[in-house]
């Protein structure tokens, strides 16, 4: 009964995802061909000259009529054709394969890392408010949202590796004169130990370190803010008073109780946390030259390169939905609450 | 639902001018931070307005016998590659950092609210569609959309405050949304349209008033915000372009010479923005503490 009921909630919950990926694909296509500037021009290159663009305008399909462009876009989309990259000329889709697993080795490194810190800081500052942890916790959080992440991931370079000598030159994943481990999941870190190749480990560890850390800073305010917002708010509810009164050890009250109940504001959160993280994460892959598809989309940027910015934007925005979908189904999964109510 | 809540009701811009004052004074009383707050955002405007007459160099001149030399008393933030000073560029750079925010913030308030009112006060199918756009921005990480509607547009400063304000735009229409949808029934509105007041004006003139304070901690809030998305725009290499001094591009120049030890470089314009970012989130919390003290965290 429970079991089933948890189905259709998973359900319910995938179908929701369904108009925000009808929304992003709409924009993305919009975003390539209904904006001022000419995307013939764009995709011409900046040496072609009139007939070139119109033969590249009919070949397009920009002579035809918006509807009819947005059905043949769906296709390309269908059939993973997402354009030639002008600076590099591989296909846009190749490109960005080839590149996730290095964003998303961050990306997610940085996010367990910022929430094993915040968390427990929004805990502990929730406990014992107004002590000098939770003066701590007010300030990290109002500094944490002020720092760019570019100049934190530069002062982090110039500490430790400039001054210091503790980390590698901020330049990609790996020493140079390091092989990458064979490809098996494309983090580095992961394939390296699973090849048992302990120095290309390190290498990828030491050199993942700095960026993870700096897009870490960036991601720990909002998520140590909503903690102890969410736990203040459960400590002083009914029930728990009613759980210590009952005489429940502290530890029991603290996180069979009280913790779980925080989780839902601080899980719905974590969406906002992601949309910050992966912008950040495209700052962080340029400081370091991590090649991610941020940097990717930052060197298409620099010469107009429009398929692969475009690639790149529909790429963030469908990572993003499926993020947001796998907490959501797991926090429906975890909670006792959820598929009771109805 | 449609009761207005109490706490949400009284405006604090209904209050006697003198009880405003002293709950002002009292705020600011019991958080000497506010205080720093206001002074650090005075500073900030007074560089944006009067800073290009006070620097003692010309942000864009040259000077290749004095390039990269550190912070010294002729050059308090030292030169940069080509023997600019950097003092007059960071403060320099503030009036254009700031027009940019404040130009992306002022149109994503004005849009917003208005967007957002029109849902909040009608409802029903204009809401339903007011709501599904807006999802659809924030479907997005929004610094990639904004990135990419940058792209689209044409790389100018128009288009990154255009983009900017795009990005914002969800934020003002929800809370407008939201404050306009607790009081289309309530009793002074029904009293209005008794009185012969058309729904336009109805909202205008009497129901929206009353969601201003809270968008205006809102706006407090965003504008450190938005000057972060913008710097980190010009990081990446669009909207703003060299030489111009702007605290992201600068930032971004800089870089280069981190690893082989100019720290002063990225450093001054990094610390300025963080400054200015730091100020209006002060600022924003203290805002909050004067108009919702309910809030208060």
């Amino acid at each position: 009964m429970a079991r089933r009921a948890k189905a259709v909630l998973v359900g319910r919950r995938l179908l929701q995802a369904v108009p925000a990926l009808i929304g992003i694909v709409i924009v993305t296509f919009l975003l390539t061909r209904a904006l001022p500037g000419d995307p013939a021009v764009y995709f011409a290159g900046p040496a072609a000259d009139e007939a070139s663009i119109a033969e590249i305008r009919r070949e397009l399909g920009l002579d035809r009529s918006l509807p009819v462009q947005f059905v043949a876009y769906l296709g390309d989309l269908a059939s993973g054709n997402l354009g030639t990259s002008i600076s590099t000329g591989q296909p846009v889709l190749t490109e960005i394969v080839t590149r996730l697993p290095a964003s998303l080795e961050l990306t997610l490194t940085a996010l367990i890392l910022s929430m094993a810190v915040a968390v427990p800081l929004g805990i502990l500052a929730a406990t014992r408010p107004d002590s000098w942890i939770d003066h701590a916790c007010r300030f990290v959080v109002t500094a944490g949202v002020s720092l760019p992440t570019f100049f934190t991931g530069l002062a982090l370079v110039y500490v430790f590796y400039y001054l210091l000598g503790w980390a590698p030159p901020p330049m990609g994943r790996l020493d140079i004169l390091t092989l990458p481990p064979p490809h098996i999941t494309g983090f580095y870190v992961v394939d390296a130990l699973l090849a048992r190749d302990l120095s290309a480990a390190g290498s990828a560890l030491a050199h993942l370190a700095l960026p993870a850390i700096t897009l870490g800073l960036f991601t720990l305010a909002p998520i140590a803010r909503m903690t102890r917002a969410a736990m203040l708010q459960v400590l002083g509810s009914d029930f728990i008073r009613t759980a210590r009164a009952a005489g429940l050890s502290r530890r029991q009250v603290l996180f069979g109780y009280a913790f779980r109940n925080a989780l839902l504001p601080v899980v719905t959160t974590l969406g906002m946390v992601f949309s910050f993280a992966l912008g950040a994460n495209v700052l962080v892959e340029k400081v370091f030259a991590w090649p991610g598809i941020g940097s990717y989309a930052v060197e298409a940027l620099v010469v107009s390169d429009y398929a692969a910015v475009q690639g790149f934007v529909l790429a963030m925005a469908l990572l993003f939905v499926a993020l947001n979908l796998i907490i959501d189904l797991a926090y429906t999964l975890i909670d006792p609450r959820m598929g009771l109510a109805d | 639902m449609d009761m207005p809540s109490p706490t949400a009701v009284p405006p604090p811009a209904a209050m006697p001018k003198d009880s405003f004052l002293r709950h002002f004074r009292y705020v600011v009383a019991s958080n000497p931070v506010t205080a720093v707050a206001f002074a650090l955002f005075l500073v900030i405007v007074g560089a944006a307005v009067f800073g290009p007459l006070l620097v003692p160099y010309d942000p864009l001149a040259t000077n290749a016998a004095r390039a990269l030399q550190p912070p010294s008393w002729d050059h308090w933030f030292g030169t940069d590659q080509l023997g600019r000073d950097v003092f007059s560029r960071v403060v320099v750079a503030t009036r254009l950092d700031l027009t940019i925010s404040v130009a992306a913030v002022a149109l994503s308030f004005v849009f917003g609210s208005m967007i957002g009112s029109l849902a909040g006060y009608y409802g029903g199918w204009t809401d339903r569609v007011v709501g599904r756009c807006l999802d659809t921005i924030m479907a997005f990480p929004l610094f990639v959309l904004a990135m990419g509607i940058v792209a689209a547009a044409g790389n100018t400063i128009e288009n990154v405050i255009y983009a900017t304000a795009i990005i914002n735009l969800p934020f003002y229409a929800r809370m407008a949304r939201a404050e306009v949808n607790v009081r289309r029934h309530a009793g002074f509105v029904q009293a209005a349209k008794l009185s012969g007041n058309g729904d336009l004006r109805v909202l205008a003139v009497h129901i929206f008033p009353n969601a201003l304070p809270p968008m205006m901690v809102q706006i407090s809030l965003n504008m450190g915000w938005a000057i972060l998305n913008a710097a980190g725009l010009s990081f990446i290499g669009l909207g703003v372009r060299p030489p111009t001094p702007e605290w992201g591009i600068m930032v971004a120049e800089g870089a280069n010479f981190i690893v082989s030890g100019e720290w002063w470089l990225a450093l001054f314009p990094g610390a300025a923005l963080m400054l200015a970012v730091f100020t209006f989130n002060l600022l924003g919390d203290g805002l909050r503490d004067l108009v919702d003290p309910a809030r208060r965290t």
